[in-house]
């Protein structure tokens, strides 16, 4: 805590000596938040005055983090990351990547690795033990991979005679959820360790199909267009809202604010059009933020 | 510790399944281990050239490369190992005639695998048999297949009855890699089940798990002991 302390006087003192050239910095973003105040001590005012932040996303997840040829990482998430940090008043190309997969999510937040993370993270009460979440900013819910000439499955419910077989991941809240719905786990489900091993499958015939949150699917209907296609709407709801720290409530109500209005001036539909949106996803109604 | 009592159905059905693919994996190796070992030691060049290959190969490569060719490769090859939905066979093992191939798949894998090590286990065997035996057999006018069958493989058994168990056993062990191949339910796959996705602690599920394991090592190994101490009588 002391060393941030010292790090915040720092950076201030550094701002105080350079204040006119990152005026012009400003001015030249055109995005008028310069000449915002944030309220002294907060994490906005130490952010803004630092003109730097890192940002935790995923670097494996099409369409909302994935990092390509350019280096940095693209996608819905990283396009609201810029929104949120356009808002502080710091250029896009000071922001610092950070990958952050799902096991070490809340562990890089704690820690203070990143000053927040937009990663496909589905907000739910065991994880805000640890952390806090603004948003939710989309959502996502779980859905069904078919090959595109198939038919015959149309939802979850296109287990229950027995006969589909279904892939899933080892472990993952969507295996769970999609054994209420097969009749004989025995003869129905296949868990493997990646998605990527279920899609080979699905591929080969010794699978049906293949359920998780519709947004990694969308990513194998978007790289093999003429081969896959989603079955059904969503049938779970998973709202991805922004990670920061737990007791960091300013920051987060800051957020809160951002997103609201990104979702009413346009920026939020943008981003979306730009990036998942390419995949034929629906991005639905914008969800209501929820400022607990 | 007490998810080993609340659970106790998920680690017995894993135990269950984990014996099944053990049992017909065992068989599987012994049979085609004894094949390959006769191909090793028979006085024709190609035929031990076939067997001393396939040693070669399979002993030499990691098994999760070989589980991975199984379940990967056969598939793209437009095999779903259907030849194993063995009639009868398939009443006492379900899962070997259900429509997913992958218990199919991980018991080739198994088979294949362990076939290298019963083959060598058998020829140690048979090399433990002194020369002069077989020359003698020979001698008399025995065929090589009489040779084997009378003089050979009764003597060599003794030698190689306990290499064999440890292969047995290093196979059991081995078969919980069968779960991340695409197996749903046998033991170690139900560790992951229940730590990742029902989220109890890893140590007692790990504990569980191994209890499992060796409800079917350990008797195993007290089996190849008193063997042993037969034959030394009989010797």
């Amino acid at each position: 805590m002391r060393m941030k302390r010292m790090a915040a006087v720092a950076a201030a003192a550094a701002l105080a000596l350079g204040m006119t050239a990152c005026g012009d910095n400003k001015g030249d973003e055109g995005t008028g938040s310069g000449s915002k105040s944030f309220a002294a001590g907060s994490t906005m005012e130490r952010l803004s005055k630092a003109q730097k932040i890192k940002v935790g996303t995923k670097f494996d997840q099409p369409g909302f983090g994935l990092k390509g040829l350019s280096g940095k990482p693209e996608g819905f998430d990283v396009e609201v990351a810029k929104i949120i940090v356009k808002e502080l008043g710091i250029p896009e190309d000071k922001i610092e990547y950070v990958e952050t997969p799902s096991k070490v999510r809340e562990d890089k937040i704690v820690d203070g690795s990143v000053d927040l993370v937009a990663a496909t993270y589905t907000i739910n009460d065991k994880r805000k033990e640890r952390i806090a979440f603004a948003g939710p900013y989309y959502e996502a819910g779980q859905n069904i991979l078919v090959k595109k000439d198939d038919t015959t499955i149309t939802g979850p419910d296109s287990f229950q005679d027995g006969t589909k077989k279904v892939c899933s991941v080892t472990g993952s809240t969507p295996a769970e959820e999609i054994k209420k719905h097969v009749k004989d786990v025995a003869t129905q489900l296949v868990l493997f360790d990646t998605y990527d091993k279920c899609r080979d499958a699905l591929k080969g015939g010794q699978v049906d199909a293949v359920t998780t949150d519709n947004v990694i699917l969308l990513g194998y209907v978007a790289k093999d267009e003429a081969s896959f296609k989603l079955a059904g709407e969503n049938f779970t709801k998973e709202p991805y809202g922004i990670g920061v720290k737990k007791e960091d409530t300013d920051f987060r109500n800051f957020i809160n604010d951002v997103l609201e209005k990104a979702m009413q001036d346009g920026r939020w539909k943008k981003a979306w059009d730009d990036t998942a949106g390419k995949f034929g996803a629906q991005l639905g109604t914008a969800p209501t933020i929820n400022r607990y | 510790m007490s998810v080993l009592i609340d659970k106790f159905d998920v680690f017995a059905g894993g135990f269950w399944l984990t014996l099944q693919i053990c049992v017909l994996a065992a068989i599987g190796a012994l049979i085609l281990g004894a094949v390959v070992a006769v191909l090793r030691i028979s006085p024709v060049p190609p035929l031990r050239a076939v067997g001393t290959a396939y040693v070669n190969i399979f002993r030499n490569m990691p098994l999760t490369v070989v589980m991975f060719f199984a379940a990967f490769g056969l598939p793209a090859l437009g095999s779903n190992a259907d030849f194993l939905r063995i009639p009868g066979l398939d009443v006492v093992f379900r899962r070997l005639s259900t429509d997913l191939p992958y218990f199919r798949f991980a018991l080739i894998a198994l088979v294949l695998y362990t076939a290298a090590f019963v083959c060598e286990a058998l020829r140690s065997g048979v090399n433990a048999v002194p020369a002069g035996q077989a020359e003698a057999a020979r001698s008399l006018g025995l065929t090589f297949g009489q040779n084997l069958r009378y003089v050979v493989l009764p003597q060599s058994w003794k030698a190689s009855v306990v290499p064999l168990g440890s292969v047995i056993i290093a196979m059991i062990k081995n078969s919980a890699l069968v779960g991340f191949f695409g197996v749903v339910g046998d033991l170690s796959q139900t560790a992951d089940q229940l730590t990742s996705a029902e989220g109890y602690a890893f140590i007692p599920v790990a504990i569980g798990i191994s209890i499992g394991y060796l409800i079917m090592t350990v008797p195993l190994g007290a089996l190849l002991d008193r063997i042993e101490k037969r034959q030394a009588v009989a010797r």
